[in-house]
């Protein structure tokens, strides 16, 4: 029985808290006195990790999400032999909050690296066919693995910064073709080659209905009172790159456009950061 | 469609298959997942070994684990889990033959399955996808649609109520597509209902002169 989706319990939380954040949000504030439709300081540490290949640390108010690259040689895939391949992984560590559990990745950390995945793929955030070394013989696979380190909530949005983040960040290591008919190469994975091509910025900007607001970045705290969530994810020329509903209530059409426009401007506000970060760190 | 099961259904969109099966309200076990005010909701989607042009490992994969949850999401609206705390309701999809569309066609089966278990809901669910191929935003893409086209939007609502109770994106829209596409999965969804709503009036019917 294990391996079924079951519904998950349900947090207790005193009343005059659960009233106190309803009143709250329905007057047009977060519980920490930001507006309802902004994030909270966003700050975005590169290179966490100097044996990766690429790194970056996102916080976003308390929560913590850490995003690394490694890049191994290994076969394309028989249809594509002319691409590289991406691999997402993510954990949810048992130090990020009192209900993560050790343990093989649950459904939630399998959702969000699909998301994820989906969203980078789809959008061709990384031009894959530059991840080519030998055609038919010889390519990288980049695994990209994130570990949310501390939850307090909004852990998609930060997930999918820490990810694009890490990939902006991410060096393609040294390496020669030293027979292009047997495929042999060698690496060096000391020195770099060049940055990983990244040819836009995609993020995910994840709207929360609580009790009858749309919400933007909730702490841990305001996200569990949440009916449902969507998660779209954007690239730099707005087009909608992936959606993903979560949770146990349903949506109308016209929350659904709401939703929609609103994401689209909030996006527009995680590229700016990023291109931001990514600027002042490289100059 | 299944003796042993409290309820079961089977679906077809086209070559894609599904039987879905419901046990339950039933004790829950183990007992500590309980819940004290409303029955849980438990959900497996599996592909069956020979669903697909290659065979498929029975080893549940990232994707299985995945869309038994966005199932069990879609689904949960509906149910009135309130009114059987403290039991579970477990609810299996089977894909026997994968041409596409296996989730909404598994959804839409598993909401017949849950009336058929004489579970009350508030609707039936049913789902559909979208997908934009060469441009062009089409109903209900099979496997070789979803492969070469840009874009795969599942979608379930629940049709009475006008509810969106599930929604995915996987592939590339603008915004203006997205509105299309929404409202082309929601005129799909209307017929589906109107099919599934007529496959229970049948079964109860049937049911109905076997008793007289």
């Amino acid at each position: 029985m294990s391996r079924l989706s079951k519904t998950p319990e349900q947090p207790i939380i005193p009343r005059i808290k659960y009233n106190t954040i309803l009143n709250v949000l329905m007057r047009g504030y977060h519980v920490d006195k930001r507006p309802i439709t902004s994030y909270r300081p966003i700050e975005i540490v590169f290179n966490v990790a100097p044996k990766a290949e690429g790194s970056a640390l996102v916080r976003l108010g308390n929560t913590q999400v850490i995003a690394g690259v490694k890049m191994e040689v290994g076969q394309p895939y028989p249809d594509t032999p002319n691409e590289g391949a991406i691999i997402v992984n993510a954990e949810y560590i048992p130090a990020a909050s009192p209900s993560f559990e050790p343990g093989p990745p649950d459904e939630n950390a399998i959702e969000l690296a699909r998301v994820i995945d989906r969203a980078i793929r789809e959008s061709k955030a990384i031009p894959l066919d530059k991840l080519c070394i030998v055609p038919g013989k010889k390519v990288w696979i980049l695994w990209l693995d994130i570990y949310v380190l501390d939850h307090d909530g909004n852990l998609v949005d930060a997930a999918m910064l820490a990810a694009m983040a890490a990939l902006s960040n991410t060096y393609i290591p040294y390496y020669e073709v030293l027979d292009p008919d047997t495929g042999a190469i060698k690496v060096d994975k000391l020195r770099k080659k060049e940055p990983l091509p990244l040819s836009k910025y995609v993020v995910i900007t994840t709207i929360y209905k609580i009790n009858h607001a749309l919400v933007i970045d909730p702490t841990a705290e305001e996200e569990s009172v949440a009916s449902y969530r969507l998660s779209v994810a954007i690239d730099e020329d707005k087009r909608i790159v992936g959606l993903q509903k979560t949770g146990l209530g349903s949506m109308t059409e016209k929350e659904i456009d709401e939703i929609i426009s609103l994401s689209l401007a909030k996006a527009d506000e995680l590229i700016g950061i990023l291109k931001s970060v990514k600027s002042q760190s490289s100059s | 469609m299944l003796k042993n099961a409290d309820g079961s259904a089977y679906v077809e969109f086209g070559n894609t298959k599904v039987i879905a099966a419901v046990y339950g309200p039933r004790e829950v076990v183990p007992r500590h997942e309980e819940l004290t005010d409303r029955a849980i909701i438990r959900c497996r989607y599996r592909m069956l070994s020979f669903s697909t042009s290659d065979r498929k490992s029975p080893a549940p994969s990232r994707r299985e684990i995945e869309l038994s949850k966005v199932i069990r999401e879609a689904l949960e609206p509906a149910i009135l889990s309130h009114y059987y705390p403290r039991t579970a309701i477990d609810v299996f999809v089977e894909v026997l033959n994968a041409d596409g569309g296996t989730r909404t066609a598994g959804i839409t089966a598993a909401a017949l399955a849950v009336a058929d278990a004489g579970i009350p809901m508030v609707d039936l669910v049913a789902a559909v996808a979208v997908g934009k191929i060469d441009g062009v935003l089409v109903l209900d893409v099979n496997e070789l649609e979803d492969m070469f086209g840009e874009a795969d939007m599942p979608l379930a609502a629940m049709p009475g109520l006008n509810k969106i109770t599930m929604l995915q994106l996987n592939g590339v829209l603008t915004p203006q597509e997205f509105k299309q596409a929404l409202t082309l999965a929601m005129k799909g969804i209307k017929q589906i209902y109107e099919l599934q709503k007529e496959a229970l009036r049948r079964t109860y019917v049937e049911i109905g002169e076997q008793i007289v």
